[in-house]
């Protein structure tokens, strides 16, 4: 059996990848699917530990993170569709409209 | 339940009620007419007198032990010990001043329908005058003394509100806020004395208290007595706090009228009056009143020789006379002091309702220089203000003739020969100074320039002045001495026990000298100013004469300047430079504009934090999310 370490790791590896790349996209796409990457990493985290410990609860924590998953990636695209019919553009540093 | 004691809330509240409704219409814009403005607030103190009467009828037919009826109308304070209702006491003194206040109070609102038609806001004038008799009928029918403070700050206010009744004029305006202003400083007296009276007698009503006075520690009742004094003098306009009454004129007229013969002033001399079982008994209490009341009366019949303005001559007469009550105060002749009181009020509302016609005739001018020969002109007028000249001076058979011997026989058979000679110097100079008038503005060639007069100036309404006229022929002869109906009504404590040792003989020359005083002032004011009358010098140049003897009368002893220069500027200095530009504009208005700079500055530069640059707002995040866990993971282990 795998030890619980090694899913750590990888799991910090493709969150620590999210990030970078949230930071540093500058589409709002890219930056979309950066963040699903960040999520599926903790996802990632929940299940290793249930495995290790040997109940469900990091399993259903998941689910529950996939759910929400699901409905922000919804409402995310949704916005995304309307920032780019309204502004055709994606870029988020043309985004800068709600500033001082 | 007697009659009277049903009817007498109603006295004060009447003209009350009145007043609210003609303020109402001030405030609302509504009107119902000048002409029924006037009736209204004429018709409000009309009721009064006739209830006034009514009680005084009643006051009078019972036996003299029963003379006092009392309406508690409500519990007003009750704080533990001490209790205070809301009670008015109708007794000889209180029943006197009614009958006068409402009496002269309804000619003069008479007078004034007449009179203000040109004023632009009839409502709110004639709502002033009822409040003002309102609040003076509260006063002496008060039956304790913060019933009385009510209605002596009331009268204080209605002064206030009457004098600056010609809103746009600023001289009216600042003439009001000097009344208003003065006196309050006479108010600190009487609020202290009032304190006082609770803290020695533990009681402010009159029945309760008056009676304890002899058992009493002298110097406390003195004190209260001095405190007492202090209000009267503000009220009364005596030295040192006279200046507010002479700039009353500014008002109305017809105000000037009410303010100067039957209320305002007369405030001063009731409460003298209705606590001088108090003054009894504390001998430098009552000589103060003699001297103020002495000095006073000097003083300002003096000064009043030399102005030129005819409303202002009159006021300083009214200092004047009010002077002389309290003199008659001082020297125990308390009923004398009353009496003097009634005689000087329907002379004096006479005498102001007459310069209201003439001021009326010469188009707003008051200077009488620029008068003379308005006999024909004004024949009303004219024959009126000699009768209250006359019975002004102690001329028989006019009212002040009774009035003023009753005085200067008083301070005579008391041996007290400075106030006698004081008396009879006064009764000089105020004949003198009436004859004056008299001459400059009736006598002679007329003297102005540019007024073109009509056959007849007189104001539309002038019955009043002949009731008036009446009256100060007619009341004089209630006080004749030896059948005095005043001094008995008024059951004088001390002059009912001193009055058997009277030499008739004495008494008897005594009043031959008065009036050869008194006539032998108006002889020489004849003789003196009848020359100045015909002259046809116009009054411009009259303006420029030197006259160095009279300068000082003329620059009324410089009293005004002296309060301006010792008083007026350094508070205004004190508020403007100290307490506005340097508290004020300084620390307050400083602390918080400071405080609201902060905080912009504050936000200025938070603001530059909202960029809009999404990435960045991502990044403070992530590391605000990372610095948590690193706190809470390292403060954890610090913890430990």
């Amino acid at each position: 059996m795998v030890p619980v370490q090694h899913y750590l790791i990888v799991s910090a590896l493709l969150f620590s990848m999210g990030a970078t790349g949230v930071f540093f996209h500058r589409n709002l796409l890219s930056i979309f699917l950066c963040v699903e990457l960040m999520l599926n990493a903790v996802n990632l985290t929940f299940v290793a530990y249930s495995r290790s410990a040997g109940n469900l609860e990091g399993q259903a924590l998941a689910l529950v993170v996939i759910v929400v998953a699901t409905a922000e990636a919804l409402v995310g695209l949704g916005i995304l569709v309307a920032v780019h019919r309204g502004r055709a553009s994606l870029d988020v540093d043309d985004q800068n409209l709600l500033r001082y | 339940m007697s009659m009277a004691s049903r009817l007498l809330p109603l006295i004060p509240l009447i003209p009350a009620i009145s007043a609210l409704v003609l303020t109402w219409l001030t405030w609302f814009g509504g009107s119902i007419g000048r002409a029924r403005a006037g009736k209204l607030a004429s018709g409000a103190v009309g009721v009064s007198l006739i209830l006034a009467a009514i009680g005084f009828a009643e006051i009078a037919g019972s036996p003299p032990d029963a003379r006092a009826v009392t309406v508690e109308l409500f519990d007003w304070i009750s704080l533990g010990s001490f209790r205070a209702s809301a009670a008015l006491v109708l007794d000889p003194l209180a029943s006197v001043m009614t009958l006068v206040i409402t009496g002269v109070g309804f000619l003069v609102h008479v007078y004034s329908v007449g009179y203000v038609q040109k004023e632009h806001d009839v409502h709110r004038y004639f709502a002033y005058l009822n409040l003002l008799t309102a609040f003076m009928l509260l006063l002496v029918l008060a039956e304790n003394l913060l019933v009385l403070f009510v209605g002596w700050e009331g009268v204080g206010l209605c002064c206030y509100l009457l004098v600056g009744y010609r809103c746009q004029k600023r001289s009216a305006i600042d003439a009001g806020m000097k009344a208003f202003v003065i006196d309050r400083v006479g108010d600190v007296g009487l609020l202290a004395g009032i304190l006082m009276t609770f803290v020695v007698f533990g009681t402010v009503s009159f029945q309760e208290l008056l009676p304890l006075a002899p058992t009493k520690d002298t110097t406390a009742v003195g004190i209260i007595g001095v405190l007492f004094l202090v209000g009267a003098i503000g009220k009364s306009a005596q030295i040192p706090l006279h200046v507010w009454l002479l700039d009353t004129v500014e008002g109305p007229p017809p105000a000037s009228a009410l303010i100067q013969s039957a209320t305002v002033v007369t405030g001063g001399v009731y409460l003298v009056v209705r606590t001088a079982a108090l003054f009894a008994e504390s001998p430098l209490a009552f000589g103060l009143v003699g001297a103020f009341g002495a000095v006073t009366a000097l003083f300002a019949a003096a000064v009043a020789l030399a102005q030129d303005d005819l409303r202002r001559a009159l006021a300083y007469s009214t200092v004047s006379q009010v002077g002389y009550m309290f003199l008659a105060c001082g020297v125990g002749a308390f009923g004398a002091a009353v009496f003097h009181l009634l005689t000087h009020a329907f002379g004096k509302a006479l005498l102001f309702l007459c310069a209201g016609s003439v001021l009326h005739a010469m188009a707003g001018r008051t200077d009488v220089r620029g008068m003379g020969g308005l006999k024909e002109k004004l024949p009303v007028t004219y024959r009126t203000f000699v009768i209250a000249t006359l019975g002004l001076t102690a001329v028989p058979p006019f009212a002040g003739f009774f009035s003023g011997n009753q005085i200067l026989w008083s301070a005579f058979r008391d041996r007290d020969f400075l106030m006698w000679g004081t008396g009879i110097v006064v009764t000089f100079l105020t004949a003198l100074y009436m004859g004056r008038l008299w001459m400059l503005v009736f006598e002679g060639r007329f003297r102005g320039s540019g007024i073109e007069m009509g056959p007849s100036g007189e104001p539309p309404v002038t019955w009043p002045l002949l009731v008036l006229a009446v009256g100060s022929v007619g009341i004089g002869f209630i006080g004749i001495p030896h059948y005095s109906a005043i001094a008995s009504f008024l059951a004088d404590p001390l002059a009912a026990t001193t009055h058997e040792a009277a030499s008739l003989a004495a008494e008897g020359s005594l009043v031959l000298l008065n009036v050869a005083i008194a006539a032998s002032g108006l002889l020489l004011a004849r003789r003196v100013y009848r020359g100045e009358a015909s002259s046809s010098r116009p009054a411009a140049e009259e303006a420029v004469r030197p006259e160095p003897t009279l300068g000082w009368l003329r620059g009324r002893f410089g009293v005004d300047a002296l309060y301006g220069r010792a008083l007026v500027r350094p508070l205004l200095f004190l508020s403007r430079t100290i307490l506005w530009r340097g508290v004020d504009r300084t620390v307050i208005d400083g602390g918080f504009h400071g405080s609201a700079r902060l905080i912009r500055a504050g936000s200025e530069g938070l603001r530059l934090f909202q960029s809009g640059n999404l990435r960045l707002y991502l990044f403070v995040l992530f590391a605000g999310v990372v610095a948590m866990l690193a706190w809470m993971m390292l403060g954890a282990r610090w913890a430990f």
